[in-house]
């Protein structure tokens, strides 16, 4: 039976279906890199996940227009960003502990809102598979990634995209900056304030879109905290990935291959017990991160505030 | 505006922080083209009054004119509009940069694509003009202080800045940097540029300064004064307040026997960089090693692998007992007393008592401790009699440490440290930002312990100090010991020389 997992379609399948369970860890971590490199530790993205899926997912059911829904993740995600923003820039809150409100506030909101709205387990048409004309007929390589739903590709062109960003542009510059040494920016009238408030509100809505692509592209379901835990495994895999987009990438990628190869072994039925099968990807997070989080130093003023005179 | 109007005007500037008149109706007059030092010891309020001008700080009252016209800067991008660049006294600097990233940071132009090369080129034109040498793709951490320095300079000239402000260049430069930093000035006033130049330094105002304001204790003690009128005795007596003769009486004594000895010690900087390159020094009894050295040479890793609180390759002992590699307790047991560089950080628990912090070392000895109760009634007489003895002035030995002022914060330390009559001291940095009074309480306690029999090393940026404490004085240079010479026959330039990196010689 082990020798199943190592038939050609099995393969494909495995890999075709991690590519598409990386992209929430994508979009999370993406917007939790651009935070975190301007120094706000964001760990309330579990929350915002939860409020943008059910967003997400009661638009799309009630209008059937499933980009209405995308955008209802976008608004309830950036909003989110922008409450934590202000708790944390303006009102100098410690971001940890902020973050974790902001989860749970998320996570019995969203549940609320499931309760009183819908009541039931429902299931929405989420977004098809789109085959690339062409490159999708590619044997093996079209399989697994040029037949994807339309929320993947975007995922996997945000990476490149958010790099340039980052490092190639004035923006990414003052990013960096305000995330290294926010003193200095300031001295050189860098808005502090102004570039942290860009980059949370920003997270928010990657957040927000990241629980839209769980609720209408993936699961195609909401249910009490559906979530449960990526949020925070999107926030470690920013340190996995170094606080650098294409390492968000390798490190999403890892994980959600690891992931879908315990779903095939369970769907086998190859005699792994489920629990040992379900822990994997989390004891793998866990002994990367102890190996590699050392490698590189975080942002200088990572969860620091600041304030002018100090 | 008009021409005339003088390039910077501050007037009545009132400025506090809680607790303290950092400025007391300051005036300050900037002419263009002209080099003007703002001269005052440490906390007098120097920088505050230049983080009003360069919009960092609002003054509660006062007026500030810009070339005849009335600003009011809100943030420091107002004041770069206007011509206003500061080099700050702690570089406002991103290590992980490049230094051309550094210097576009802020700017309107790129837009928003960078294409660094161009202005790599731009910047290198600008290096020509002023002799600001530095490679503009370095990354900052990986430049020296010095460089650093330029960086920050080429900073405020990219953006147009004709009024610059440096506050306390030199302290952070060997005495070859500094000719060359003043050689730069020299060619940016060439240039029409105006320069307030703070330190609190005399000699250099005496070489560079066209004009002079002194502060003290938040007043304008000298205003504006041509050079030409002041002598150096006079401005020395404006900025402490009283005449200010540093002749310590040092007597000379038979020294006895080794002490401390180090062979061989190399040790990594927190950066994982070589700090300590096969050092070797050896202090005996009744004897004071100065260090001698420009900042971040690797003095604090220095102190550190002798107490204990860095590994190192090589040995180390204390009255014939190795020590190196050891925990801290090993050092302490054997003698050994440590007057560490941070005051706050490393020195003492700001939050916690005077009783707190002076038993911190000791509060397992009979009669404070049995090895596990505390007793607080013995503690707190014994802190009273150390706060006397060594006239610490604070409320009461229940005042948290944090609220004494530098001097009798580090009074306290000293105490802690020499009552319980350490056989070798290291002192670093012991009188660095104190005023006259307390500086001179410290070097007489110092003093009192080498004729106690106490070896002591003491490693301070401040060649005055090192010179007019020590027997002896060991250079040391990028954590090498360029050189060992005696007090009595020192020659400042050879010192300079060594401190530079530039000559070896070994006694
Ligand atoms: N941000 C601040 N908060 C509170 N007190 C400050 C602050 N900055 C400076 N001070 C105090 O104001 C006084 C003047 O400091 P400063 O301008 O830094 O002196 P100088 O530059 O002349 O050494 C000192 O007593 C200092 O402790
Ligand atoms: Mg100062």
């Amino acid at each position: 039976m082990i020798s199943d997992l190592f038939s050609m379609t099995v393969l494909v399948g495995i890999l075709a279906s991690g590519i598409r369970l990386a992209t929430p860890y994508l979009y999370a971590s993406i917007g939790e890199t651009f935070s975190q490199r301007s120094g706000v530790l964001n760990l309330g993205v579990e929350g915002q996940m939860l409020l943008g899926a059910f967003a997400a997912f009661y638009v799309a059911l009630t209008t059937e227009n499933l980009w209405f829904g995308v955008l209802a993740a976008i608004v309830v995600g950036g909003l989110m960003g922008l409450a934590m923003a202000f708790v944390t820039i303006n009102l100098h809150a410690e971001q940890g502990i902020s973050g974790i409100g902001f989860y749970l506030f998320g996570l019995g909101l969203s549940d609320l809102l499931f309760q009183k709205m819908l009541g039931t387990v429902e299931t929405v048409k989420g977004f098809p598979k789109v085959h690339i004309p062409v490159l999708s007929d590619i044997p093996v390589v079209g399989e697994i990634f040029f037949r994807q739903n339309v929320l993947v590709y975007i995922a996997l062109a945000l990476v490149p995209l958010a790099w340039f960003v980052l490092n190639k542009t004035t923006l990414g510059l003052k990013i960096r900056a305000v995330g290294e040494n926010p003193e200095a920016a300031d001295s050189l009238g860098v808005s502090v304030a102004r570039i942290r408030y860009f980059t949370v509100v920003l997270g928010g809505i990657m957040s927000g879109v990241a629980g839209a692509s769980l609720s209408i592209a993936l699961l195609n379901v909401f249910q009490q905290n559906l979530t449960s835990g990526l949020g925070f495994i999107a926030v470690a895999l920013v340190y996995f990935g170094a606080w650098r987009p294409w390492g968000v990438l390798a490190g999403a990628l890892l994980f959600s291959l690891i992931n879908s190869l315990q779903l095939w072994v369970q769907v086998l039925g190859i005699p792994i017990p489920s629990d040992i099968a379900v822990m994997m990807p989390y004891i793998l997070t866990i002994l990367v991160l102890v190996l590699t989080v050392s490698r590189v130093r975080p942002p200088s003023a990572l969860t620091k505030s600041f304030e002018r005179g100090d | 505006m008009n021409s005339t109007s003088p390039a910077v005007e501050m007037k009545d500037i009132v400025i506090e922080f809680p607790g303290v008149l950092a400025n007391d109706h300051v005036n300050l007059t900037l002419q263009e083209g002209e080099i003007h030092a703002l001269l005052g010891e440490n906390g007098a309020g120097k920088s505050t009054l230049m983080n009003a001008l360069a919009g960092l700080y609002k003054p509660a009252s006062g007026t500030i004119r810009v070339r005849g016209e009335l600003v009011s800067f809100n943030s420091p991008r107002d004041a770069i509009l206007k011509g206003i660049g500061m080099v700050h006294q702690h570089f406002m600097l991103v290590p992980t940069q490049t230094v051309t990233e550094n210097i576009l940071l802020g700017l309107n132009e790129p837009r928003f694509v960078m294409s660094l090369n161009k202005f790599d080129q731009k910047i290198l034109d600008l290096e020509e003009k002023y002799g600001l040498f530095v490679d503009p793709t370095t990354k900052i951490w990986q430049l020296s202080v010095g460089e650093q320095q330029r960086v920050e300079i080429l900073k405020t000239l990219y953006r147009g800045a004709n009024i610059l402000i440096m506050d306390e260049p030199t302290a952070v430069l060997s005495p070859r940097e500094i000719d060359e930093l003043m050689e730069t000035m020299r060619s940016m006033t060439d240039q029409g540029k105006s320069i307030i130049f703070i330190t609190h330094k005399l000699g250099e105002v005496v070489d560079i300064a066209d004009r002079v304001t002194v502060l003290r204790k938040g007043v304008v003690t000298a205003e504006g004064e041509s050079m030409k009128g002041v002598t150096k005795k006079d401005l020395a007596q404006r900025m402490v307040g009283r005449e200010v003769i540093f002749t310590v009486e040092r007597e000379s004594h038979e020294l006895g026997d080794v002490v401390m000895e180090m062979t061989d010690v190399s040790a990594l900087n927190n950066r994982g960089l070589p700090a300590l390159k096969d050092v070797s020094l050896s202090v005996r009894s009744g004897e004071i090693l100065g260090i001698a050295g420009v900042g971040g040479n690797g003095q604090s890793e220095l102190a550190e692998v002798i107490t204990g609180l860095r590994k190192c390759s090589g040995k180390i002992f204390i009255q014939g007992e190795e020590i190196s590699n050891q925990p801290p307790i090993k050092a302490i047991n054997r003698g050994v007393s440590h007057i560490p560089e941070d005051r706050t950080a490393v020195g003492t628990a700001p939050s916690l008592s005077l009783t707190d912090n002076t038993i911190m070392k000791g509060y397992k000895k009979h009669p404070i401790g049995d090895g596990w109760r505390i007793n607080f009634q013995v503690a707190q007489k014994h802190t009273s009699k150390l706060k006397d003895k060594y006239n610490i002035i604070a409320p009461s030995v229940n005042t948290p440490a944090g609220k004494l002022s530098g001097g009798n914060l580090q009074k306290l330390i000293l105490a802690r440290e020499i009552n319980c009559e350490p056989r070798f001291l290291v002192a670093m940095q012991p009188t660095r930002g104190l005023d006259v009074g307390a500086i001179e309480d410290i070097r007489a306690l110092l003093l009192e312990q080498r004729s106690h029999g106490a070896a002591i090393l003491l490693i301070s940026e401040e060649l005055e100090e090192v010179l007019s404490l020590s027997d002896r004085i060991a250079v040391i240079s990028e954590g090498k010991i360029m050189g060992i010479v005696d007090s009595e026959d020192v020659d400042i330039d050879k010192i300079g020389m060594m401190m530079a990196g530039m000559q070896e010689i070994r006694e």
